[in-house]
């Protein structure tokens, strides 16, 4: 794996570009765990100062280090981007395999579970969702509550892959093996779509994170726990823009797109390497 | 006499265009044989393709339900084996080869995997050295030895090396009947013959009934006891191999014969240039 | 001697491919020499990859990367420049017009969603020089005499049998009565009892407009059928060449002596010996001959030196030690078989 990344690295340019670019955001995350202040407390600096040495993106009108906060709440917003992606693979893994390998009448129900969710318009069932929890809603539940919604474009793709993978002679050869349905589609078939679900969960990181700055910008989150969306939405309570506080909003929006620019620079460069004949062609074959 | 296989008015169907003008489109047409148990033989059914011979392969197989006819192996109708148990039960006896060496092994797994779980589920081997040793029995008899196999992956084995890969495979549930789909025709010529001369052993010294699904009617001539001819599903000629394929009767079979090329033509095309 | 329609010399074409910087390089043609007389059938006979595909890709100047040519020349007669001194524009003249195709799978050359009328006015028209209604005149009698009826130019592929795609492939690679074709496996997908008469009709067809042509194909009995000379193909190499009946009766080759020994023929029951070791891996191939790790006859010379493609006083070409060593002495017999060191097979 760390040859793989390493020739990666090396021969791919997009590669290359993506993860630096992660690899930026990554660290303000991990520097997060250092903040001199408490995230959620507010008036520990004075307010309004623009970048500087001592502050270096400046502090906001609730007397905030932008910096200190655009850490934590890439955190946040990125560890709920992962939530959901992983969540949300899950669930297509289970349902496109076994879509795909049972076929018949639980191929039928699944994949109707499945365009029926394609369907449903997102944004305004995450609204009502949100007035419906209101107090409840914390980010954990809105995590679950996206991930329920994000697997059915992926779950069809597995499917497809895992239709024509059932008719393959080496499937028949795993059942008169004496092989489970669970070994087949966990051994045999699961190695083939996993590195095509690598790259769509990147993708879906960035699906979520996107919804959940939309969402909080308009305050449907719950505004308490910093992420880049409430981060933006404060910002826009206090007229940041137009008080002149133009890092407060600048701040996130940028580490955000850096972060969304970094993750689908790497997905796209995994598409040649998620081609199983290239894969077979590093094996040697 | 015990019958192992008795396929009696098997017709298998398939629905053929959308919503409308939907047409019924028969793969398999009242197909009835038996083979004996205490006669290991091979069985080959010859046919075109379209002829059925894959679909019937596969009723056989229990991986495709019929839509008439039933199949009994060792007296009981297979269609009737529900539980995993009673599968299971039924792979140990019956056993597949396939036609493409290359595509039957999961290019992504090492190719012992399968062995191991054959062992495993078949042969009761619950210990790692049990498996290892019912695999490498295996690959013995089939010409190869565990120590060329393990831990290689398919790219890593010739085509004729993978096709006895698999037969060792089928051979460690010590089945009675194998069902090959044209085993040989997506293998070299140089390798061929090792795989068809193998199944010769098979029935001689292992006593395996063979139902060996080939359009080749020269190997088919070269290694069957009896041959089925299938056209469009139909039989039109069953018998001992070769009467049926030195002289044939059914219009054809003689069709079939005829076409073959044959090396004796040499002479005649050739005469002139 | 005659001109040859097609000379080939020292031909090197490998396929050279880098993933990630791992640099790879499959010698698929090593070194083939070979010419092609005028109306004759020249056939290659081989298994799966040993260069004969390969071989024709680069004949019929039909390489893309990352198979490459590194060497020799190929020389059509009737160009006057080697064929890879041609740009695309120049090509593309000679294409269908002196230098045809017929593939293994029609829906190569057929277009799936245009009606075969179509295919032949995209392929044909621009190269013959003739007005559209002259232009299908020819067609039309070119159809009649591969007896297919011209009311097939209005259907599509699709709603034709495979024999029958096959056989609009062959009248499409003819109508321009080229000079050179090159038939790559036409027959293999095909079942027995239309392989027959499409081999037929190739043959006919040769016969009548008189061109050359390269028949590649692994089956034996087909070169049996229709080539008139034959070269034997094993790991990039040519190994053995002759007329087709002379192969037969008398394979030289160790190799093509155990091919022409294991086919099995209805009224033969004599078991057949299978050769053992497979084909090499041609990214590694073994030092000296390449059929050495096999061979029955093999020596300490074949293991360190790979032998030349040597011209027998027969006028047969064989590349081997063993019988190039002893060409005199050998005895020449018909019965296929009979010499004591290949019972060892």
């Amino acid at each position: 794996m760390l040859k793989v990344l390493r020739d990666l690295f090396r021969h791919n340019r997009e590669f290359a570009a993506g993860s630096i670019l992660v690899l930026i955001v990554l660290g303000i995350v991990v520097a997060s765990f250092f903040s001199p202040y408490p995230p959620l407390d507010s008036y520990v600096v004075p307010p309004d100062i623009p970048p500087s040495w001592d502050h270096l993106l400046g502090t906001n009108s609730r007397g905030q280090d932008v910096f200190w906060q655009v850490a934590v709440a890439m955190r946040n917003s990125l560890l709920f981007g992962i939530s959901v992606a992983l969540i949300s693979r899950v669930i297509a893994l289970v349902i496109g395999l076994v879509s795909g390998y049972v076929g018949g009448m639980v191929d039928r129900v699944l994949m109707s579970i499945n365009d029926t969710f394609v369907v449903i318009p997102l944004f305004p069932i995450l609204t009502l969702f949100y007035f419906m929890m209101h107090d409840h809603m914390s980010w954990v539940v809105l995590a679950v509550a996206m991930a329920s919604l994000g697997w059915p474009y992926d779950a069809r793709l597995i499917r497809s892959i895992a239709l024509s993978l059932r008719n393959r002679e080496f499937t028949t050869q795993s059942i008169f093996s004496g092989m489970s349905t669970r070994q087949i589609l966990m051994e045999e078939h699961l190695p083939y779509v996993l590195p095509i679900v690598f790259s769509t969960t990147l993708n879906n990181i960035n699906w979520s994170i996107g919804l959940e700055v939309t969402l909080s910008v308009i305050g449907l989150t719950n505004i308490e726990t910093p992420t880049i969306g409430t981060m933006i939405y404060w910002a826009n309570q206090h007229t940041a823009m137009v008080a002149g506080i133009w890092w407060w909003v600048l701040a996130p929006v940028a580490t955000v797109i850096m972060m969304f620019i970094g993750l689908f620079l790497l997905s796209v460069s995994m598409n040649e390497f998620i081609d199983p004949r290239t894969r077979l062609a590093r094996m040697g074959a | 006499m015990s019958t192992l296989l008795s396929v009696d008015n098997l017709t298998k169907s398939f629905a053929r265009g959308g919503i409308f003008g939907r047409t019924e489109f028969v793969a398999v047409d009242h197909v009835s044989f038996s083979l004996e148990s205490a006669t290991p033989e091979i069985f080959a059914i010859i046919g075109e393709s379209g002829s059925g011979k894959t679909t019937l392969a596969r009723m056989v197989l229990n991986t495709m339900s019929p839509s008439s006819g039933v199949i009994r192996f060792q007296g009981t109708d297979i269609s009737r084996l529900r539980t995993g148990r009673d599968r299971l039960q039924f792979m140990r006896k019956v056993q597949p080869i396939f036609q493409n060496p290359s595509e039957a092994f999961n290019p992504l797994k090492r190719v012992d995997r399968y062995l191991f779980a054959s062992a495993y589920h078949f042969a009761g081997c619950r210990s790692r050295d049990g498996r290892e040793i019912a695999a490498d029995e295996a690959l013995k008899k089939v010409g190869l030895s565990l120590a060329e196999v393990k831990g290689r992956f398919p790219h890593e084995l010739s085509g004729g090396q993978l096709q006895r890969t698999a037969i060792a495979r089928a051979l460690i549930s010590s089945p009675a009947l194998i069902v090959a789909d044209e085993p040989v025709s997506m293998v070299d010529a140089s390798l061929r013959m090792s795989i068809v001369n193998l199944f010769k052993t098979l029935r001689d010294e292992l006593k395996v009934s063979i139902v060996y699904i080939t359009h080749d009617l020269a190997t088919a001539y070269y290694i069957s006891d009896r041959v089925l001819i299938l056209q469009k599903g139909k039989v039109v000629e069953m018998g001992s191999a070769r009467q049926v394929l030195s002289e044939p009767h059914h219009p054809y079979t003689v069709r079939l014969r005829e076409s073959i090329l044959s090396l004796d033509d040499v002479e005649r095309v050739h005469t002139s240039g | 001697m005659e001109e040859a329609a097609l000379s080939v010399q020292n031909l090197r074409a490998y396929y050279v491919t880098g993933h990630f910087g791992m640099q790879r390089e499959v010698r698929a043609v090593d070194d083939v020499s070979l010419s092609v007389r005028k109306n004759e059938i020249y056939g290659i006979a081989g298994e799966s990859s040993c260069g004969k595909s390969t071989f024709i890709k680069t004949v019929a100047a039909a390489i893309r990367p990352p198979l490459r040519v590194l060497g020799g020349s190929i020389k059509y007669s009737f160009l006057d420049r080697d064929l890879y001194d041609l740009d695309e524009r120049k090509l593309a003249d000679i294409r269908w017009n002196h230098l045809s195709f017929i593939p293994q799978g029609s829906m190569n050359v057929l277009n799936p969603v245009r009606r075969i009328r179509e295919s032949f006015q995209d392929f044909a028209f621009p190269h013959m020089g003739l007005g559209r209604s002259e232009f299908f005149d020819v067609v039309n009698r070119h159809l009649e005499r591969l007896q297919l009826s011209p009311s097939i130019l209005s259907a599509f592929p699709h709603e034709l049998s495979g024999g029958m795609r096959q056989r609009v492939a062959i009248a499409l690679a003819t109508v321009c009565r080229p000079e050179f074709i090159i038939a790559d496996e036409p027959t293999t997908a095909l079942d027995v009892v239309v392989q027959k008469d499409v081999l037929a009709l190739i043959l006919e067809t040769q016969r009548e407009i008189g061109s050359s042509m390269i028949f590649v194909t692994h089956d034996l009995t087909v070169h049996a059928n229709i080539s008139n000379r034959l070269g034997i193909m094993y790991a990039g190499r040519l190994i053995e060449e002759g007329p087709t009946r002379e192969i037969f009766h008398d394979p030289l080759h160790p190799y093509s002596r155990h091919l022409v020994a294991s086919l099995p023929r209805i009224g033969d029951l004599t078991p057949k010996i299978a050769l053992t070791g497979a084909p090499p891996n041609l990214a590694q191939p073994p030092s000296g001959c390449r059929f050495h790790p096999r061979c029955p006859l093999a020596t300490d010379l074949c293991r360190q030196a790979s032998p030349e493609l040597t011209t027998l006083s027969s006028g047969r070409r064989v590349a081997c030690y063993a019988v190039a060593s002893a060409p005199a002495t050998r005895p020449m017999t018909n019965d296929r078989m009979t010499n004591d060191k290949f019972k060892s097979f």
